[in-house]
């Protein structure tokens, strides 16, 4: 047992930092660090700087575009990636659709689609959830059928995630609705946003912004090839995907790049007789969340580490959850701590969607967003899994209950 | 002790009550929103009429003679409707400064033009350094022949964008943050000097931000020098207002909240059948009747004489408020799953207000600090 990095682990944190400071557009950063999200040009033009570089997507099969790096080196990049932070390669195409597809894919879909979805020449949305079809998603009525070379495909899907820049959605559709059991006849299809018969339409969220959308299916040809995996055998494809998806949730550095954030602003942030770091209360909290997230990263690193070991085994580590319930829980305390530290100023509502709406300046700029951000972190712990979910997983498949 | 309402307290909640639920529907107040100045002047006259207006004030100033558990009816009904009017603003805030600190000569002009709908009035107080330190007025009140003339900056004025006459605070002696030196000044919003700039809240409310350059102030209220415990009585009204109003929108809350748990399925049966949730809305219920009665503490610690035993009641109120709220806004969102995160939805509204009114007058933190500074509440044995 060694629970220190190694030469070279320090050296690779150097380097990814080095290639980090000269690839990342300085916009990109600001607008990130100041709690926004970034503009679709500037999640494209770092994916591409990754992929140009060979990191895009790390922990792909090697033949497919990974690095066959230790998952230690993955979290080392990760975690420089959200400490600076930088926009993170799209979940949708590098931690979702592409492993499906280097898993279940075939050799056509491989070719046409990875390469593109490195290098986010197409953006890809997740439909899986539908109105009636949330935690419990193998109840999804979203339907296929099959007429010769297509499958034609009727229903809605919801809170799909800027499924407004996506080229490409992946949807679970219901295929087979005789069979016995609702996870059989479920497929997993790859449809083109171009497709006749698509709407979307946007879902406005507390905070303002417009980040989901309903996706409407109105007699969409999809071509038998886009079929992914074995036809009503989707649910293999979704369960492989959503395990994938909870490890991702964690995201420690970027609650460390908040934290030291908060400290900085804090410093200076007016508190009443002194400004809010020197009030010890709020030191004392902002403290006690470092020590909660000092826990949580070797927890994380933990989890890492097996995984190796763990990979024969086909199943999920136990710990997958406790990542994604406490990643979530620390992110929203501290989206709560930028609240309280921006006091009364928190009022002042910035407006999410507009550049310039804080010109000339009614409060601080990071005072105006804590309030959004506060408000729209509060999704952190419904999706993925709710956090009732990762709850039940736990209790039924590792605590014997 | 008597915690029931009198016969005329049980008809004003009962009539206030049926115009929310006819006029003020959650469809209702997205239309409402959208109006010029974000919120209803038609919604404005019926409460001119209905008496809510004008019911704080004495008989003999042109008011309805209500007191303190009046107001709680009435804020908590409008916390329950997530009202946009600027009534906490006009008759809780500015109200409040013409029933403890305005003579009978403006009382008398005042208090009729509240009642009936056509003034609007706000607090200018809040400063960008001061945070929750009422005793923090960088803002001056200059000595001009016999009267006063204001210089500085206000921040976050609730309604300030729409008022017709604002109370400000400027200091007329002493250092930034001195207890002593602060005086409370009536301002016309028309008065050469004043600039504005409206904008919306982060729970799509109103607020201002007010530059003061050289404003002759109309009148100030007692003493020029010695403001500070007059504001801080009026501050301590709107902290038990704003108690009251966080319970009927936590109530409301709860009430979706609990709706959506018998109605949602998920695995094939209502998700309110899950032992988790259902112990979940049961803490939320444990927090809401918590909140209802620390609301009627401050509702009756309102009319303590005792400036320091009123401010230890109101710093308790406000902190547990500010618990209970978070907690009630928090888990209606969660049990309600991705559809609480929509603005076409009531619930995640709900947190918003209940999120803001923690901010309003100190949050649960800093009443924390203040009563624990002043010794809590209960005396050492
Ligand atoms: C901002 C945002 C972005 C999203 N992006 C996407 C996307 O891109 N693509 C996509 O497919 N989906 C997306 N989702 C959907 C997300 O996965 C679902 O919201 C999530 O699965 C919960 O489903 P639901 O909203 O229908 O809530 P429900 O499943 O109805 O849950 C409501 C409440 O009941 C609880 N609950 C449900 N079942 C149980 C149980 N058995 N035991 C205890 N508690 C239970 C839940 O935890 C929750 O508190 C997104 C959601 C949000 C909020």
């Amino acid at each position: 047992m060694d629970l220190r990095f190694n030469d070279e682990e320090r050296a690779f944190r150097q380097e990814v930092r080095d290639f980090i400071e000269a690839n990342l557009p300085p916009e990109t950063r600001e607008r990130m660090a100041a709690g926004r999200t970034p503009t679709k040009d500037m999640v494209v033009q770092w994916q591409r700087a990754l992929n140009a570089k060979g990191w895009a997507v790390p922990h792909w099969p090697v033949e497919h575009g990974g690095t066959g790096w230790s998952a230690i080196k993955r979290f080392i990049l990760n975690e420089e990636m959200q400490q600076w932070p930088t926009p993170t390669p799209l979940a949708f195409n590098c931690a979702m659709v592409g492993p499906v597809i280097c898993a279940f894919g075939t050799d056509a879909q491989k070719q046409h689609f990875l390469p593109r979805m490195k290098n986010l020449d197409d953006w890809w949305c997740q439909g899986f959830s539908e109105p009636g079809a949330g935690s419990d998603l193998a109840s999804l009525k979203c339907a296929s059928k099959r007429e010769g070379d297509h499958f034609i495909v009727n229903g809605q899907k919801t809170w799909t995630t800027l499924a407004q820049h996506a080229d490409w959605i992946f949807v679970l559709v219901r295929s087979n609705p005789a069979a016995a059991k609702p996870q059989e006849g479920i497929s997993f299809l790859l449809v083109d946003m171009k497709s006749p018969g698509i709407t979307v339409r946007p879902i406005i969220t507390i905070d303002g912004a417009h980040e989901v959308n309903e996706v409407w299916f109105d007699d969409v040809k999809v071509p038998v090839e886009n079929l992914v995996g074995t036809e009503n055998k989707g649910w293999d494809c979704a369960k492989f995907l959503l395990s994938n998806e909870r490890t991702g949730q964690a995201r420690v550095g970027a609650s460390k790049e908040r934290i030291r954030r908060l400290k900085r602003i804090a410093a200076e942030a007016p508190g009443g007789a002194t400004p809010m770091l020197a009030n010890p209360r709020f030191r004392d909290k902002l403290t006690e969340v470092e020590t909660q997230l000092k826990a949580l990263e070797m927890t994380t690193l933990r989890v890492l580490a097996n995984e190796n070991k763990r990979l024969g085994e086909g199943k999920p580590d136990p710990a997958s959850s406790v990542l994604k319930i406490r990643g979530t829980e620390i992110q929203q305390a501290i989206s709560e701590l930028f609240v309280e530290a921006a006091g009364p100023y928190g009022l002042v509502g910035a407006d999410p969607e507009q550049d310039r709406w804080n010109e000339p300046e009614l409060a601080p700029e990071w005072a105006t967003l804590a309030q959004p951000v506060y408000f729209n972190w509060r999704k952190q712990s419904i999706y993925g899994g709710s956090n009732e979910i990762q709850r039940n997983i736990m209790a039924k498949a590792f605590l014997g209950l | 002790m008597d915690f029931d309402f009198s016969e005329e307290q049980r008809m004003l909640a009962d009539s206030l009550g049926k115009l929310i639920s006819d006029r003020y529907g959650f469809e209702n107040r997205k239309a409402y929103a959208k109006q010029p100045e974000g919120w209803s002047r038609e919604i404005w006259a019926a409460y001119a009429e209905m008496g809510i207006l004008g019911l704080p004030f004495a008989e003999a100033d042109g008011g309805f003679g209500g007191g303190a558990v009046e107001t709680m009816i009435v804020a908590e009904a409008l916390g329950g409707a997530l009202g946009l009017e600027p009534w906490f603003a006009t008759v809780v805030l500015g109200g409040g400064f013409l029933r403890h600190g305005a003579d009978a000569g403006l009382r008398e002009t005042l208090v009729p033009q509240v009642a009936d709908g056509s003034l609007l009035l706000a607090f200018a107080h809040t400063e960008p350094n001061a945070r929750f330190d009422l005793h923090h007025v960088e803002t001056t009140a200059t000595k001009d022949g016999d009267g006063w003339v204001l210089r500085g900056r206000k921040g976050v004025v609730l309604h300030g964008d729409v008022a017709g006459k604002l109370f400000v605070t400027a200091r007329s002696a002493g250092g930034v943050r001195d207890e002593a030196g602060i005086g409370v000044f009536l301002v016309d919003a028309a008065a050469s000097g004043l600039t504005r700039r409206g904008y919306a809240t982060s729970d799509g409310l109103r607020a201002a931000e007010i530059t003061l350059d050289g404003v002759r102030a109309e009148a100030v209220l007692g003493d020029a020098a010695n403001g500070l415990p007059l504001v801080k009585r009026v501050v301590d009204d709107a902290i038990a207002a704003l108690a009251a109003e966080a319970v009927g929108a936590m109530d409301a809350s709860l009430k979706l909240t609990l709706e959506y748990l018998r109605t949602r399925k998920q695995f094939g049966r209502a998700i309110g059948s899950f032992q988790s949730l259902q112990h979940r809305a049961a803490d939320m219920m444990v927090a809401l009747e918590q909140a209802r009665s620390m609301a009627m503490y401050a509702a009756m610690m309102t009319d303590e004489p005792d400036a320091d035993e009123r401010a230890r009641a109101m710093h308790a109120v406000k902190l547990q408020m500010g618990r209970f709220q978070k907690f009630v806004g928090q888990q209606s969102i969660q049990l309600h799953g991705g559809i609480g995160m929509t603005m076409e939805y009531a619930v995640g509204h709900y947190f918003k207000r209940l999120t803001v009114i923690d901010t309003q007058f100190g949050d649960a933190e800093h009443h924390l600090a203040a009563l624990s500074e002043a010794g809590g509440l209960f005396q050492a044995a």
